[in-house]
């Protein structure tokens, strides 16, 4: 078995267009959630949104390739490239071979099918540009990491909802330790903030017209996001042989399947999640100090989320820290677990706890630390990354500091 | 028209329930109709479609005196009022 680093990190949120920008918003409790600037909004009865801002993808891209890149795919390029910018590595030798990429989206292209069905639907034209199969495919992002970066290895996308982003991160993770791959990009992006994929949300009657408010007794719903997360995942040996700045170790994933309902979450299957990342990492409950949270801002998730922890934790739940950044940036759907594991880099290196903003008044159901609209500064040697998705599929990282004294058993 | 609300309010839960409109009574609760979290979300959505209404309803906060779900009278008197309401 290989130790699995992390060695870049890169998205675009709608805190910011990279990580010192994101990861400065989170010290700050900084919102990004605003006014949504889309089509048709006044048909809509959500019209808020963590939308990505001053987006201008001609900037990053010839005409050429935004023919073929739908927002979700642009996103998650100009987040590996920063990632494998910061990470040093170049795939174009024999790298390449040994290295992949597994991205997770729930939806993939909606802006394309949004567009394009207003195309043959409401303007009734007869015909579509050429493009739009490749352009809205769930693995045209990961596709187009793959030739922009020489990946040829092991490379794909997972659908699994809101839990997509830490079910490819954990393949991904479980790639590089087996020896299956040396180096591996991973995370997540999601782009549903158009009429269609609003709308769809709407009739789930989840979603909260002013805040996301995870974790607080007068929470109302979640709110939207869109944007990626991108990671180098990398052989130890192989980091410390070229002198590598290490941000993270992942040293535990588990996933679970709740096989019980649809939409509603279950304590058992969270916790099986939860005990099984530590489980497969050698941690002991008392070695994390930080869990960031599903933490989504409705009723159900958050009370559900926070029973778990306390089943698989006792009386050490109390002493954790667990905190919601989707308070900040929005529920980024397949996208968010990517962006969310920024916060445990942030906690783990830099003593940084980030905070659960909106927080107005406390929830008995809810009685955990979740460290309430101020970040803290605290020292984490171990911390979890949790996301329960629609359909009862759940999967939870553990990453430790690396370099701390919190060995494996 | 009330009545005629009312049967239509309660024909709608029947079908979600799966049972006939006698069995539906105005102070059935939906509970003890058989009718869950999404059940009651797709009655809505058919109470919406029926009237031509819009139902403030939020499942974060399903006791919200915004839209009273708590018996079926309950609910056929809210939806009377938006009904009513959307005349104007």
């Amino acid at each position: 078995m290989k130790r699995v680093v992390i060695t870049g990190a890169g998205t675009v949120n709608a805190l910011a267009h990279d990580v010192v920008g994101t990861l400065a918003a989170f010290r700050e409790g900084r919102c990004g959630i605003g006014e949504l600037d889309i089509r048709d909004k006044d048909r809509l009865t959500i019209r808020i949104g963590g939308q990505v801002k001053q987006w201008d993808a001609e900037t990053h891209f010839n005409r050429q390739q935004i023919v073929l890149y739908d927002k979700f795919t642009q996103f998650t390029l100009i987040a590996a490239r920063e990632a494998v910018a910061q990470s040093g590595l170049n795939f174009d030798g024999h790298l390449g071979y040994e290295a992949g990429v597994v991205l997770g989206t729930a939806a993939g292209g909606v802006n394309t099918w949004d567009e394009n069905y207003r195309t043959v639907y409401e303007e009734g034209k007869n015909r579509v540009h050429p493009f739009v199969v490749p352009k809205l495919m769930n693995n045209a992002a990961a596709s187009h990491l793959s030739m922009e970066f020489n990946l040829k290895g092991p490379s794909f996308t997972v659908a699994t909802a809101c839990a997509s982003s830490n079910h490819a991160m954990g393949q991904a993770f479980h790639m590089v330790r087996s020896g299956m791959s040396r180096a591996m990009l991973a995370g997540g992006s999601e782009s549903m903030l158009c009429f269609g994929g609003i709308k769809a949300w709407e009739g789930l009657r989840v979603m909260s017209r002013d805040a996301c408010r995870p974790f607080s007794l007068n929470r109302n719903g979640m709110v939207q996001g869109e944007g990626a997360a991108v990671f180098v995942f990398e052989e130890l040996e192989h980091a410390k042989k070229r002198g590598a700045d290490i941000l993270a170790e992942i040293v535990g994933f588990a996933m679970t399947s709740d096989a019980s309902d649809i939409v509603m979450p279950s304590k058992q299957g969270a916790a099986r999640a939860i005990a099984g990342a530590l489980r497969d990492g050698h941690l002991n409950p008392e070695d994390v100090c930080y869990i960031n949270a599903h933490g989504t801002g409705t009723a159900a998730n958050d009370k559900t989320e926070c029973a778990a922890v306390a089943d698989v934790f006792g009386q050490h739940a109390d002493r954790l820290m667990i905190s919601s950044t989707k308070s900040m940036h929005g529920h980024l759907i397949g996208g968010t677990g990517a962006v969310e594991l920024l916060a445990c880099i942030m906690a783990l290196r830099d003593g940084v706890i980030a905070p659960t903003i909106g927080y107005e008044e406390p929830d008995p159901e809810c009685a955990l630390d979740v460290v309430p609209n101020v970040a803290r500064e605290a020292r984490v040697d171990v911390a979890l990354s949790n996301a329960f998705a629609f359909g009862g599929l759940n999967a939870v990282l553990a990453l430790r500091r690396y370099g701390s004294a919190a060995h494996p058993k | 028209m009330p009545d005629a609300i009312a049967e239509k309010v309660r024909a709608i839960i029947a079908d979600q329930a799966v049972l006939d409109v006698a069995d539906v009574t105005m102070d059935s609760t939906l509970e003890s109709l058989g009718i869950d979290s999404l059940g009651l979300v797709e009655s809505i959505f058919a109470i919406e479609e029926a009237f031509d209404i819009s139902v403030p309803f939020n499942a974060n906060d399903p006791s919200s005196r915004d839209f009273d779900i708590s018996s079926v009278a309950a609910i056929v008197r809210a939806v009377e009022g938006l009904v009513a309401e959307a005349k104007v």
